[in-house]
C-alpha cells in the first residue's frame, strides 16, 4: 500500500504540473481556434525557446528574467514565422497536408537542435528551496512555474476579453467568413493570433525550464500530451482545454507515483481515447 | 496499356536480376538499402489503403509495433517459428484493429479527431513496450534470439538475397492488394463514405462495416510488414517500430509519393530512403542531425508546393495531354 503522504504529494505535484500543460494547451488551442491547423510542432518551439532561455541563462549569465522575456519574444517571432512561412501558403489545402506540413517543421526543429546543440540534456541551474509542507516535499519552481502560468492565463484571458484584437480574435474563430464581412482582416488576425500563440510558447518554454532539462526530443516527450489535452478539452475550447490539463496532468502524476511513469501515461492517453468516444466535443462540450 | 504493361514487365526482370549484377562489394549495400525500400513501401501501401478514403492515421507504428513484438516474442521466450507467430499476430492486430476502429466508426470520429486518436493509440502501444521492460528489454529494445544458422524455420538467413526476394515478393504482394481494392466495389464504397457519411449511409452503404474492414486490412498488413522488417534487422525497438516518430515517418513517405496513385507509396518510399542515405553518406557522422535536418525542411516544400505527391503530380501532367483523346486507357 503506497503511503497517503505520497499520493498527496503527487496530487499537488499533478496540480502544479496542469499550470504548466494549460500554458501550452491554450497556445496551441487559440491558434486552432483561429486558423483551424493543429501545429505538431508547437511544443518543437517551446523546445527551441527553452534553449534560448538556457543560453541566456546559463551561457552568456543574463538574469532569468530577461531570459524569460527574450523567450517570449522569441516565441512571437517563431509563432509569426512558422505561419507566414509555412501556413498561409497551405491555407486552402488538404488538411492532411496541413498537418503533415507542420509534421515536416517538427522534424526539422528536432533534428536541427540535434545538429547544433547535440543530444545533451541541459538545465538552468537555478538554486530554488524545496519547500516542506505538512510533510510533503514541494519543489519551489514548481510552485512558481504555477502561478506564473496562472497569471498568463489570466492576462490571456482579459486580453481576448477585453481588447478590440482579443474580440476580433474570438470573433474569427467563431465564423471567419463572417468576420471579413464585417471589416476585420483575417490575414491580420491570423498574425497576431501566431504571435500571441508562440508568445505563450515562449512563456511555457521559460517555466519549464527551470523545472526541466532540455533535448531536442523535448517537444516528442510534450508534444502528443498537448494535442490530447488540447482535443480533450474540445479544440478551440479554452475553459475546456484549462480544466483537461488539470486532470490529464493529475492522472499522470498519481499514475506515476501509484505504477510507473510510463503506465501514468498510458492511462492518462487510454482514458484521453475512451473520452473521446463518450464526448467527441469535449469534456465541456455539448453532445453532438 | 500493352507499353505499360513492357515497362513493368522489364522493370520487374531487372528487379529479379539485381542480385546477380556485379557491384564491386557494394552488393550488400544496395541490397540493403533496397530490402528497406520494399519492406517500408508495402508499410506506405498498408497505410495508404486507409488514408485515401480519409482515414488519416498517425499511430500505425502502433500495428507495427504489435507485429514485431508480437513474434519477436513468441521466438525469443518459447521459440515458436515466426512464420505461427505471424499468424498469431496478423490474429491480435486484427483483434486490436477493430477495438479501435468500431468505436471510431460508432461515434463517427473522423478527421483531426480521427488523427489524434489514432496518435494516442501508437503512443499508448510505445508506452507499453517501454513500461513491460523485464519481457521486453523497455527502450533499450531487444534482439531476435539468433538460430546460428540459416533456417526457415526462424527465418533467419545469412545472405542478404534472401530477404531481397522476400522483400519483392511482398512489395509485389502489397500492390496486387491495393490494385484488387481499386477495382473492387469497395472503393466506391468507402470513397463515398470519405466524402460523405451520412450520404453513403442513406444510399445503402453499410458504413461501419466498411470502415472496420479497411482498417483491419491496412493493420494486418502493416503489422506483416513490422515482421518482415523485424526479422531482417533481427531488433526490435519501441521508437522504430512504434509511437508517433514511425507513424509519422509512413505518412510523409506516402504523402511525398502520391497517397492516390499504384505506385506513389513506393515512390515515396524510395525517395525518403535514398535522400537519407544519400545525405548520411555525405554529412556521415560528423554532422550529426544535418542530414535529418535537409529531410525535414525538402518534406516542408514538398508539401508547399507538390501537395499531390511528387508519382500523383508527375502523373497528372503526363495524363493531361492524354485526356483529351478518349482511346488512352484511365490506368496506368
Amino acid at each position: 500500500m503506497i503511503d497517503p503522504i505520497f499520493l498527496a504529494e503527487a496530487a499537488v505535484n499533478g496540480l502544479l504540473l496542469g499550470g504548466v500543460l494549460a500554458l501550452l494547451a491554450l497556445g496551441l488551442n487559440l491558434i486552432f481556434g483561429v486558423i483551424d491547423i493543429v501545429w505538431i510542432a508547437y511544443v518543437d518551439l517551446v523546445m527551441i525557446c527553452m534553449y534560448a532561455v538556457y543560453f541566456a541563462v546559463q551561457v552568456y549569465g543574463w538574469p532569468m528574467w530577461i531570459g524569460g522575456l527574450a523567450s517570449v519574444a522569441l516565441g512571437a517571432l517563431l509563432g509569426v514565422a512558422v505561419h507566414v512561412l509555412i501556413i498561409s501558403p497551405i491555407l486552402g489545402s488538404a488538411p492532411v497536408n496541413q498537418l503533415l506540413a507542420t509534421g515536416g517543421l517538427l522534424f526539422f526543429l528536432q533534428s536541427f537542435a540535434t545538429f547544433l546543440w547535440t543530444t545533451d540534456h541541459r538545465s538552468v541551474r537555478l538554486t530554488l528551496p524545496t519547500i516542506e509542507f505538512g510533510g510533503m516535499f514541494l519543489s519551489f519552481a514548481r510552485l512558481i512555474a504555477f502561478a506564473v502560468a496562472l497569471l498568463v492565463t489570466l492576462g490571456l484571458y482579459l486580453f481576448l476579453r477585453h481588447t478590440y484584437v482579443g474580440t476580433a480574435i474570438r470573433a474569427v474563430s467563431q465564423d471567419r467568413d463572417a468576420m471579413a464581412l464585417m471589416g476585420a482582416n483575417p490575414r491580420t488576425i491570423y498574425i497576431v493570433t501566431s504571435a500571441v500563440g508562440g508568445a505563450l510558447a515562449g512563456v511555457a518554454a521559460a517555466l519549464l525550464i527551470i523545472q526541466y532539462s532540455v533535448h531536442p526530443f523535448f517537444g516528442a516527450a510534450f508534444g502528443p500530451l498537448t494535442f490530447m489535452i488540447c482535443v480533450l478539452g474540445g479544440l478551440g475550447n479554452m475553459v475546456g482545454a484549462f480544466v483537461a490539463s488539470f486532470i490529464m496532468s493529475e492522472v499522470i502524476s498519481i499514475g506515476g507515483v501509484m505504477w510507473s511513469t510510463e503506465m501514468g501515461y498510458v492511462i492518462a492517453f487510454v482514458f484521453f481515447i475512451v473520452m473521446i468516444f463518450a464526448r467527441p466535443g469535449g469534456i465541456l462540450g455539448k453532445r453532438a | 496499356m500493352s507499353a505499360g504493361r513492357l515497362i513493368g514487365g522489364v522493370l520487374l526482370a531487372v528487379m529479379v536480376a539485381v542480385p546477380f549484377v556485379p557491384m564491386h562489394g557494394m552488393r550488400q549495400y544496395v541490397l540493403h538499402v533496397l530490402i528497406q525500400i520494399f519492406i517500408w513501401s508495402f508499410i506506405g501501401g498498408a497505410w495508404s489503403l486507409m488514408g485515401r478514403f480519409g482515414l488519416v492515421s498517425l499511430g500505425h507504428g502502433a500495428f507495427l509495433g504489435l507485429g514485431a513484438y508480437t513474434t519477436t516474442l513468441l521466438w525469443n521466450f518459447f521459440g515458436l517459428t515466426p512464420w505461427l507467430g505471424t499468424l498469431v499476430a496478423v490474429a491480435l492486430t486484427a483483434v486490436f484493429a477493430v477495438v479501435v476502429a468500431y468505436p471510431c466508426s460508432r461515434f463517427s470520429v473522423i478527421g483531426h479527431y480521427f488523427g489524434l486518436v489514432t496518435l494516442a493509440v501508437g503512443e499508448v502501444i510505445r508506452l507499453l513496450i517501454i513500461a513491460e521492460r523485464d519481457w521486453t528489454g523497455g527502450s533499450l529494445g531487444l534482439t531476435v534470439r539468433p538460430a546460428g544458422v540459416d533456417s526457415l524455420v526462424a527465418v533467419q538467413f545469412a545472405d542478404k538475397r534472401v530477404f531481397y526476394y522476400a522483400g519483392l515478393v511482398l512489395w509485389a504482394l502489397g500492390l496486387w492488394v491495393w490494385h484488387r481494392l481499386d477495382r473492387s466495389m469497395a472503393r466506391s464504397a468507402m470513397e463515398a463514405i470519405g466524402e460523405d457519411e451520412t450520404a453513403a449511409a442513406s444510399v445503402g452503404i453499410h458504413v461501419t462495416r466498411f470502415k472496420i474492414g479497411i482498417t483491419v486490412l491496412s493493420a494486418v498488413l502493416t503489422a506483416v510488414g513490422g515482421i518482415a522488417y523485424a526479422q531482417y534487422i533481427a531488433y526490435v525497438n519501441p521508437d522504430t517500430l512504434a509511437g508517433i516518430g514511425v507513424s509519422l515517418r509512413i505518412v510523409f513517405a506516402v504523402v511525398l509519393g502520391g497517397m492516390y496513385a499504384l505506385l506513389g507509396p513506393t515512390v515515396g518510399t524510395a525517395l525518403t530512403i535514398a535522400l537519407a542515405e544519400v545525405l548520411r553518406v555525405v554529412f556521415g557522422v560528423s554532422y550529426v542531425g544535418m542530414a535529418e535536418t535537409i529531410y525535414g525542411l525538402l518534406l516542408i516544400v514538398f508539401i508547399i508546393f507538390l501537395p499531390s505527391g511528387i508519382y500523383g503530380s508527375l502523373r497528372d501532367l503526363l495524363r493531361r495531354p492524354r485526356g483529351a483523346t478518349p482511346a488512352a486507357p484511365a490506368t496506368a
